[in-house]
């Protein structure tokens, strides 16, 4: 993992972990034994925030930043594209498996009793 | 007008071969060679109706599709757009019409490409840029990444300069050692072969006609070849034992029981479920396809090509 991905990783495990949105400079304190300068920080928060994972809110003078969402719902996202179940995203991932209905989960959960039968 | 008549033939013959050619059991020995034979399929309707419309339009021409793409050109220009040798012709109105149908039907599979691609690419974007904010390194996966989630889930995201393989918390917790290498392997298969640019243009062909159930069922179809093609590298590293006991946990983890209505509907189902199809070709492997008929099916896909390619050539 390069340098920038992991600061990035460790300014959004800052910010889900508080419940208020930060400052720059509050995001640095959190991260004070990375040593990292202000504009490092803030480069990375404006990076987050293009990416849209980010929201940013203006207070006084200063930029407050909070998640766009909560890490449980970007793991679901990603989980949600992974099992195929956004129809027109079939081509961007190779999943194992795609998501199985009742029926073919059914039809494999007999099939694995046929095999297990032998050995018990 | 032979040539006319000759790739609207392939172009029809094309599209009846689906259904047949999905329902083969030769593919399933060979699936490399299967999806050869979709993709020469695919290549050769696309060109052949193209170009039945082309040469139909330009036939007063005499000089064949490419020859008559030329003098059409030449006569729209020469003529300020009036296009006095078709305009003269027999059925001349109908024969613009053709090769106005041949020009939209060239943008539109362009244009469904393209879009695709696109579409692929950032969807693939925003899936690294949060993969790397919430996916976590295992030291019991080396080169994997994993989501803490409790469905079972295993995946590759290819790229052009680092692909990732990416598996779920729940995953590790129903796959035992062997299987889990099983599925590694399966997917470093994917990532190796490209198989994501080889499905690319039947998803992209989806996109661009969605109504059209011959695509749907060659995209599928190709879909599964691939998935096999894959099955067949990870068990020749693993073994097809193991793969096959990770599919059948990967379909049995969380979910729940089917209501017995459920398995009346799916026994009326003519086709049993792609998985079960993968499944059962793991566990009962069948003999791989001849060299014969490998090389039967290569040179026909070949003919077939050079054949409808002839044709655009052919100034009858």
């Amino acid at each position: 993992m390069n340098r920038l991905g992991d600061l990035e990783r460790a300014v959004m495990d800052v910010l889900w972990e508080r419940v208020e949105p930060l400052t720059v400079r509050e995001v640095g304190r959190a991260l004070a034994e990375r040593d990292l300068a202000h504009t490092t920080v803030m480069t990375v928060l404006d990076r987050l925030a293009k990416k849209g994972v980010v929201v940013r809110t203006r207070e006084g003078r200063a930029w407050r930043y909070r998640p766009a969402a909560s890490r449980e719902n970007y793991v679901s996202e990603l989980m949600f594209d992974a099992l195929g179940q956004t129809g027109d995203r079939d081509a961007a991932l190779a999943a194992f498996v795609r998501s199985m209905n009742g029926t073919e989960a059914e039809a494999l959960r007999r099939a694995l009793a046929e095999i297990d039968q032998p050995r018990t | 007008m032979v040539s006319a008549a000759l790739l609207a033939t392939i172009s029809v013959g094309c599209l009846l071969a689906a259904a047949p050619l999905r329902r083969a059991s030769w593919p399933v020995r060979g699936p490399h060679v299967g999806v050869i034979a979709w993709q020469a399929l695919g290549l050769a309707w696309g060109i052949s109706t193209i170009g039945a419309l082309l040469a139909f339009g330009l036939a007063p021409y005499g000089e064949g599709v490419f020859g008559g793409l030329v003098s059409l050109a030449d006569d729209a220009l020469a003529h300020g757009f009036y296009l006095s040798a078709l305009g003269d012709a027999p059925l001349g109105a109908t024969r613009v019409a053709a090769i106005v149908a041949a020009f939209w039907l060239f943008a539109q599979l362009l244009f469904g490409l393209t879009t695709s691609f696109v579409h692929v690419l950032r969807t693939r974007r925003r899936h690294r840029d949060l993969l790397r904010l919430v996916a976590r390194d295992d030291p019991d996966v080396p080169g994997a990444r994993v989501l803490d989630h409790p469905a079972a889930a295993a995946y590759c995201l290819p790229g052009v300069l680092r692909s990732q393989i990416v598996i779920s918390a729940g995953a590790l917790q129903v796959l035992d050692r062997h299987e889990l290498a099983a599925v590694l392997a399966h997917e470093h298969a994917h990532l190796r072969q490209r198989h994501d640019l080889v499905l690319l243009p039947f998803s992209s062909l989806k996109r661009a006609f969605p109504r059209l159930g011959v695509i749907e069922t060659s995209y599928r179809a190709v879909a599964l070849l691939i998935e096999m093609c894959a099955d067949d590298q990870a068990s020749r590293a693993r073994s097809a034992r193991e793969l096959a006991m990770a599919l059948l946990r990967f379909g049995t983890a969380g979910s729940a029981p089917v209501p017995a209505g459920a398995l009346a509907a799916a026994a009326a189902e003519s086709d049993q479920p792609d998985v079960v199809t993968r499944v059962s070709r793991l566990l009962n492997p069948v003999a791989e396809l001849s060299r014969t008929a490998t090389a039967a099916v290569l040179v026909s896909a070949v003919a077939l090509m050079t054949t409808t390619l002839a044709l655009w050539h052919l100034p009858m």
